[in-house]
């Protein structure tokens, strides 16, 4: 038997020649971004998926080491671009911790921030939701979608002067203090955004059409999905409770009121691609609680005070002494980790890793999609929910 | 388990100098192991019942610098049922010669987590493991010059044509 240097070579080369090997991407819209799959196929049936990264590599490590932790907020703003709150949270959280600071930040800043991630937490899961709608054939719930996180972009680009990339949350503090009428406005939204969940599932999760290409399919076991470190809505999907919100309890969340929505198998098997929908569903409705817990605190005990300045415990110099630390958090995509190594001399760190949780999501594709059908490959994809901007870095 | 706790199971079942040594400067301390001995090290701590590691959080090769010219990887475990961390490094020393690549073995068997992680490494820092099955580049070209993460990394003037 010839054997290969790699599992990719001894695939394509022992490919039968009834079977065809199709590319998917990486200019296809449902594979959400620039990723490349390489699918061996039988008919149409799918016999092995191979995935191409690499098309959105940024190099965000090597800049990462090339600039001062201030500096690199933007570029790791720009890692996960749907959740750019969440990442410059967990980045600045990291650097906090290093510096022994995390401890003196004012109470209102960390609502604040939190506020704010989980505004950016419940974009994110709409994104999620109504493309993956898109994806198998529902287009209504896509601009419902779009509709409602058009408020949460302009609410965010109040407070931050940009819709995306917010470079909002610094070491130390915030870029401003919340605008005048925020909390009002916020309070608002949160009135017209409930009624419409509602709808959303009434339209597309209860829809007989929709479980009918959901349910049973893409089964992720638990076993495999923490043998792939999968995280996030993939590994609760499969009934695990795990939430470092909880597990680690970092910054204001032991004392919000929230619950960890796990699939259950409801439709058909649990940890399906349905079961991985419902929990982003239940999972906005979670935030949307977190958020009323965080403005009703930040208009009573933690009200803006006219002398408050969200930049007033900013380090001058932000040098942690020489240490290795990896710091995670929950991202809406999971398990989001910095691994940073200082040398305690410089203001640059030695050297950064990034750990997203779209990667390792990801890699689980190729085990749970061997011998289903391409249209059923799609309804995989689009329930991992990756951002390639994270995944590339 | 407490760290002194996994400290002396793993001595006890590998030997005393299975830990090189241990660091401590930091908020989260570590354990260097016995490059060799990596890959038991993690079955060991994914399978014993007092530990039970079984996340691979994180896999991060490290360049030390060009004065050390060590290179190494670091592994970040979780363990859900006890929801405790832990940190492992293997450090070996590289002459950063042309014909060779730092080399350790891989822990696919252990994590699958560590297959792509442990690509990354390959493709940014040219650290090879052995027995990985999938030893390709991920995230860059298959055929891009160098491991760009390294210390003395030079970017090559162009690319197919296009300058770099």
């Amino acid at each position: 038997m010839k054997t290969y240097a790699t599992r990719y070579e001894r695939l394509i080369a022992e490919a039968e020649t009834h079977e065809m090997i199709i590319n998917i991407g990486p200019q296809h819209p449902s594979t959400h971004g620039v990723l490349r799959l390489e699918v061996i196929t039988d008919g149409e049936i799918v016999k092995e998926v191979i995935p191409h990264m690499g098309y959105l590599h940024r190099c965000f490590e090597k800049h990462a080491e090339n600039l001062t932790y201030q500096q690199t907020i933007p570029f790791a703003d720009r890692m996960d671009y749907l959740a750019s709150m969440n990442n410059s949270h967990t980045w600045v959280m990291g650097v906090e911790k290093m510096l022994g600071i995390d401890k003196d930040i004012p109470k209102r800043i960390e609502y604040i921030r939190v506020l704010v991630c989980e505004l950016n937490r419940i974009g994110s899961h709409l994104i999620a939701l109504g493309t993956y709608g898109i994806d198998i054939g529902a287009f209504t719930p896509f601009l419902w979608c779009f509709r409602d996180r058009e408020h949460i972009m302009n609410m965010l680009e109040w407070v931050s002067g940009s819709r995306l990339l917010y470079n909002y949350i610094w070491v130390g503090g915030l870029y401003y203090d919340l605008p005048v009428g925020f909390e009002e406005r916020c309070k608002e939204f949160i009135d017209y955004f409930k009624p419409k969940m509602a709808e959303l599932n009434t339209l597309l999760t209860d829809n007989q059409i929709f479980i009918s290409r959901t349910a049973n399919v893409g089964i992720l076991p638990l076993d495999v999905a923490i043998s792939y470190g999968c995280s996030g809505p993939m590994l609760r999907g499969s009934g695990l409770k795990w939430d470092l919100r909880r597990v680690d309890g970092y910054s204001v969340y032991p004392e919000l009121e929230f619950d960890i929505p796990v699939g259950k198998g409801e439709m058909g098997t649990t940890g399906d691609c349905w079961d991985r929908f419902k929990v982003r569903i239940d999972e906005i409705q979670q935030s949307v609680l977190i958020v009323e817990q965080c403005l009703e605190r930040l208009q009573k005990d933690l009200k803006r005070t006219p002398d408050f300045d969200p930049r007033a415990k900013l380090p001058k110099k932000i040098i942690p002494k020489a240490q290795d630390f990896y710091f995670r958090a929950e991202s809406p995509r999971g398990e989001l980790g910095y691994y940073f190594i200082t040398d305690g001399k410089s203001e640059i760190p030695k050297r950064v890793k990034a750990r997203a949780p779209s990667f390792n999501n990801l890699s689980v594709i190729s085990e749970i999609s061997r011998g289903i059908l391409i249209a059923d490959l799609i309804a995989i994809i689009g329930s991992i929910d990756i951002v390639l901007g994270e995944l590339d870095r | 388990m407490s760290f002194e706790e996994i400290k002396e199971l793993l001595t006890t079942k590998f030997g005393t100098e299975i830990i090189i040594r241990e660091e401590s400067t930091g908020l989260q301390n570590a354990l260097i192991i016995q490059p060799d001995k990596i890959a038991e090290v993690c079955l060991e701590l994914r399978d014993n019942p007092n530990t039970y590691f079984d996340l691979l959080e994180c896999l991060s090769g490290v360049d030390y610098g060009i004065e050390e010219n060590m290179f190494g990887v670091v592994y970040h475990l979780a363990s859900i049922s006890y929801k405790k961390q832990l940190t492992l490094k293997v450090i070996k020393y590289h002459d950063r010669s042309r014909e060779s690549l730092p080399s350790f073995p891989s822990v696919v068997s252990v994590w699958r987590t560590a297959e792509w992680h442990e690509r990354e490494a390959f493709d940014l820092l040219g650290i090879h493991f052995e027995n990985h099955p999938d030893l390709r580049r991920v995230l860059l070209p298959d055929d891009w010059e160098g491991y760009p993460l390294r210390k003395d990394y030079k970017a090559q003037e162009y690319y197919k044509g296009i300058k770099v």
